[in-house]
């Protein structure tokens, strides 16, 4: 297995808070790692180092063999990394087919083409593609509605469609189920194990247990800023510093 | 089949073409079908639907977008003073001037956006605005205006051995006077370019292009991740808007040669924005609607005067006529800002989505009132019929239908 996301050294401070402290970490080609850890370990600083929206104060992240950092969002997006948000980064007042084209068009045009003269009901193979994607998440039926009309669950499961039109190398999810009902978390983890995702390579965020243990290959504990350990569910299950420092917590927290 | 038809472009832009030229004749019973006033509504609209491009599209509100209507303007006026009286090189240069200046305005200011892009566009047109008044009087001849004379080279009128003999020269198509035909020619130049231009619009509203720059307005962190760099995109809309102001400058010049610093004043482009909040921003047909209501309101409104109200209420007794005029004088002549307030306010409160929700209320409402016609028969057949299908009825009506 090659490494196809390569963080080290990482480190990122905020005024006095040192958010993410010396991370080292390595995502292998093909597997859905998770990255579980309590609130303010720093999962979603670490994401947003390697997306380009914060830049470390030192270490590197090297995606594909090239270094990441200092690039802008939309390159990084090129390169073949795709993020999914905690809170629903869709286009509201566009339709959920007009949502998934955006994307599907970024993936062809680049980061800028100047076509003003194109029929958008031209754009034939985009519109297939798109309604294909659509239907593999349950959305078709929507397709003519305003995205901001959709139930949440809905939203996030159309932030996924949109992602995977771009068939990234890489998806980072982060938590994908986050305030979602049971049945809803269900149908997403199904969704996210099904034939279409489940040979792409997935970094996810996620609080619930039930969704780590069902989706990931490995997994990564994030305590304060630092990876305590990484290995597979059944290891990390058994792993007291671990069941000390993030699974202990948060079974008082339900309790 | 029948929506498809409807929504096609040729049918829309037939549509359009045979309102914009028969305009002369069905806006007659308004009192609104002379040349001057029937000018406007066709220039007023291009620079309009060219707003609505940036403002519409991408959400960014220019508050300087009269600065490009003054460039266009000025170097249509230098057109004819320096190479000819015809207005072809005239519109085209115009146009190329305010697109070179909306490049360099719209990079500087689309390094910010929300309410930032807005006082940034404001400064540069204040700015255009002082320096087209004071500073560049060589260029612009200041507080006078730029005019045309008779001792201007015109390269090439002079080398086609066209020469001015009496009077200020005018402009011409090909050599047809704009102001022959009592100034209809003149409208009608302008409602042809108008029609182009609404067919562009048109064009990019309907093309992955167009698509973008509304997704721009609706989330622009999402394009970013999604892979787009949007500011090229943003630029590009912006100098396309700033290209039809500068199209609209051109065309005032062409029908009357003259250019002056007040048309780029802050007011002139605060009334594009009214025009495309008021006509429904982001739609095709409506910052066309808020245009021509504006320059009606302005035109009609204004000359309106105090015995012209009397002579309107004469069916009243005396007493209540005076009152009448009292009361709705201040709304007239000189205060008719006050009415275009009103209206600017009443529609944004009821109607944020402008003239144009307005329409599609009053279409769906009509819609609803067929609908309950049909239901309405439904109920009837149902309770003839039988009572206890009242389920199972109002599939067969929609089959009978």
């Amino acid at each position: 297995m090659s490494i196809i996301l390569d963080i080290s050294g990482v480190n990122k401070t905020f005024g006095g808070l040192q958010a993410l402290d010396d991370v080292n970490l390595k995502i292998e080609e093909g597997e859905t790692h998770a990255i579980i850890g309590p609130n303010g370990a720093g999962k979603s600083t670490l994401l947003n180092c390697c997306i380009g929206r914060l830049i470390p104060d030192s270490g590197s992240v090297t995606f594909n063999g090239n270094n990441m950092i200092g690039m802008q969002p939309h390159d990084i997006n090129h390169a073949g990394m795709v993020r999914i948000f905690q809170t629903p980064e869709i286009f509201p007042d566009l339709t959920l087919l007009q949502n998934v084209m955006i994307p599907a068009l970024a993936k062809r045009d680049g980061t800028f083409k100047f076509n003003p003269f194109k029929s958008l009901a031209a754009e034939k193979s985009i519109l297939e593609e798109a309604h294909a994607t659509l239907a593999d998440f349950e959305l078709d039926k929507f397709h003519d509605q305003l995205a901001n009309s959709i139930s949440r669950g809905d939203k996030r499961r159309l932030e996924l469609a949109m992602g995977i039109i771009q068939h990234p190398k890489l998806l980072l999810l982060d938590e994908p189920t986050a305030g979602m009902a049971r049945h809803d978390t269900n149908r997403t983890i199904d969704l996210l194990n099904s034939d279409r995702m489940q040979a792409m390579t997935k970094v996810i965020i996620e609080h619930d247990m039930h969704v780590v243990f069902s989706l990931a290959d490995r997994i990564s504990v994030l305590v304060r800023g630092n990876i305590i350990t990484t290995g597979t569910p059944e290891e990390i299950k058994n792993d007291p510093k671990v069941k000390e420092a993030y699974l202990g917590e948060s079974e008082e927290e339900e309790s | 089949m029948i929506k498809k038809i409807l929504s096609s472009n040729l049918l829309i832009m037939l549509i359009f073409s045979a309102v914009v030229l028969s305009a002369p004749i069905w806006l007659a019973p308004f009192g609104a079908s002379y040349p001057d006033l029937l000018q406007k509504f066709a220039i007023f609209g291009i620079f309009a639907v060219g707003y609505n491009i940036l403002f519409g599209l991408t959400g960014y509100l220019s508050f300087g977008h009269a600065t490009f209507l003054g460039i266009g303007s000025y170097t249509a006026v230098w057109s004819f003073k320096l190479l000819t009286m015809n207005i072809v090189p005239a519109i085209v240069l115009a146009m190329i001037v305010s697109g070179l200046f909306a490049i360099v305005i719209g990079y500087l200011s689309l390094r910010r956006s929300g309410i930032y892009f807005s006082i940034l566009t404001l400064a540069f047109a204040q700015m255009a605005y002082s320096l087209a008044y004071s500073v560049l009087t060589p260029i612009t001849n200041g507080e006078t205006g730029l005019q045309v004379s008779q001792q201007d080279p015109r390269v090439l009128d002079a080398m086609a051995g066209i020469a001015v003999t009496d009077g200020i020269p005018s402009t011409n198509l090909f050599g047809a006077l704009i102001k022959s035909q009592g100034g209809y020619y003149g409208f009608y130049v302008a409602a042809v370019l108008l029609i182009i231009a609404f067919y562009i619009s048109l064009k990019i509203f309907r093309s992955p292009f167009g698509m973008k720059l509304r997704a721009i307005k609706s989330n622009q962190t999402r394009m970013k991740y999604t892979g787009f760099n949007t500011k090229p995109y943003l630029l590009t809309a912006f100098v396309i808007s700033g290209m039809y102001a500068g199209l609209a400058g051109g065309l005032l010049a062409s029908i009357d040669p003259l250019a002056g610093a007040e048309r780029m004043q802050w007011t002139a482009s605060g009334e594009v924005v009214l025009m495309t909040i008021l006509g429904g921003v982001g739609t095709l047909i409506g910052p066309l609607l808020g245009a021509t209501l504006i320059k009606y309101f302005e035109n009609i409104f204004s000359a309106l005067n105090d015995s012209e109200l009397h002579s309107m209420f004469s069916f009243m007794p005396d007493s209540i006529q005076n009152f009448m005029v009292t009361v709705v004088s201040p709304f007239v002549g000189e205060g008719w800002h006050l009415t275009l307030g009103l209206v600017f306010m009443i529609v944004v409160i009821f109607l944020p989505g402008g003239i144009m929700q307005g329409l599609t209320h009053l279409f769906n409402f009509v819609k609803r009132l067929f609908g309950m016609g049909d239901s309405k028969t439904g109920i009837a057949n149902t309770m003839n019929t039988s009572n206890h299908t009242s389920n199972k009825s109002p599939n067969n009506v929609k089959g009978e239908a």
